[in-house]
């Protein structure tokens, strides 16, 4: 990958990058919590767009579905249950400043050096019709160890969910 | 595909266009006479009582935590059902025990009593 192939990106790519980044970084430093989850939320929005336009239908699907079907309103619900937080504003200061951003400068390099490095093997049969029925024979025959772990990574977060349920119910 | 995501991208739109179409319309032939009881907040006809914004029962988290898992055992459910046909018994068996698996965590939160209404 070099500069030119980013320059010559479709447009509709770039606002929707721009439009996460912004969004992004709207879900960090905005002054209200509550604000800082739909910021968040948009910014998914933005990013399955990105999915659509690298032909990742169901993996755009998938993102709308989870993430801000799930993951935010779980955010969401976090902060209303949680007493005076939606209506103070945050101050969005932090002391670990520089060395955060030495550390997202220093991943920055790392992910931008590998990505230069590696190459990309370009699909030669152009965009694949049936993403989901490739995805779905892929997960249950050649993947289908991860499909089976998942299941129990899944079992773990449910166990771990009712037994915070119990402890906070609890006090 | 691109029909597909056309198909798609029209029902957006249009649920955009119908959201301002109705509040337009409403702006349009609503009386406008902001005074008294009417600039309290609407709680379906009953008279609002306390803050905004309340603290929400904490029980709602763990529901809501169970529901993320859920959802993502539909994301995995959803490309084994499109090709349910094509993989046969053996893609059965497989979903059967990813599905178990599964179970076994619905009934622990079952015999912990998370599923109940506990205040």
């Amino acid at each position: 990958m070099n500069w030119s192939e980013l320059l010559s990106a479709p447009l509709a790519f770039k606002m929707l990058a721009a439009a996460a980044v912004v969004f992004a970084i709207g879900a960090v430093a905005l002054k209200n919590v509550f604000h800082c989850a739909l910021s968040l939320a948009a910014m998914f929005f933005a990013l399955s767009g990105v999915f659509v336009l690298l032909d990742a239908d169901f993996l755009a699907v998938v993102q709308i579905l989870v993430y801000v079907g799930a993951i935010v309103v779980l955010m969401i619900f976090a902060i209303v249950l949680t007493e005076r937080i939606t209506s103070a504003s945050v101050r969005q200061t932090n002391y670990l400043v520089i060395p955060g951003v030495l550390l997202c400068i220093a991943l920055l390099a790392g992910l931008v050096s590998v990505i230069r490095a590696s190459s990309w093997p370009s699909l030669e049969s152009g965009p694949q019709q049936d993403t989901i029925k490739i995805i779905g024979r892929q997960l249950l025959s050649t993947h289908v160890e991860a499909f089976e772990v998942a299941s129990v990574l899944l079992l773990a977060a449910l166990v771990g969910a009712v037994f915070l349920g119990k402890e906070i119910t609890r006090k | 595909m691109f029909l597909d995501y056309l198909y798609a991208a029209g029902f957006a739109i249009a649920g955009f266009i119908f959201l301002l179409l109705a509040l337009w319309v409403g702006a349009l032939v609503q009386p406008k006479d902001p005074s008294g009881r009417k600039l309290t907040t609407y709680e379906c006809g009953e008279i609002p009582v306390g803050q905004p914004w309340s603290q929400f029962n904490i029980r709602f988290y763990v529901f809501a935590l169970s529901f993320v898992i859920f959802d993502i055992e539909t994301i995995f459910l959803v490309p084994w059902a499109v090709v349910f046909k094509d993989v046969g018994v053996v893609g059965y068996v497989e979903m059967a025990v990813f599905v178990s698996v599964l179970l076994l965590g619905l009934a622990y939160a079952w015999r912990k009593g998370a599923l109940k209404w506990a205040l």
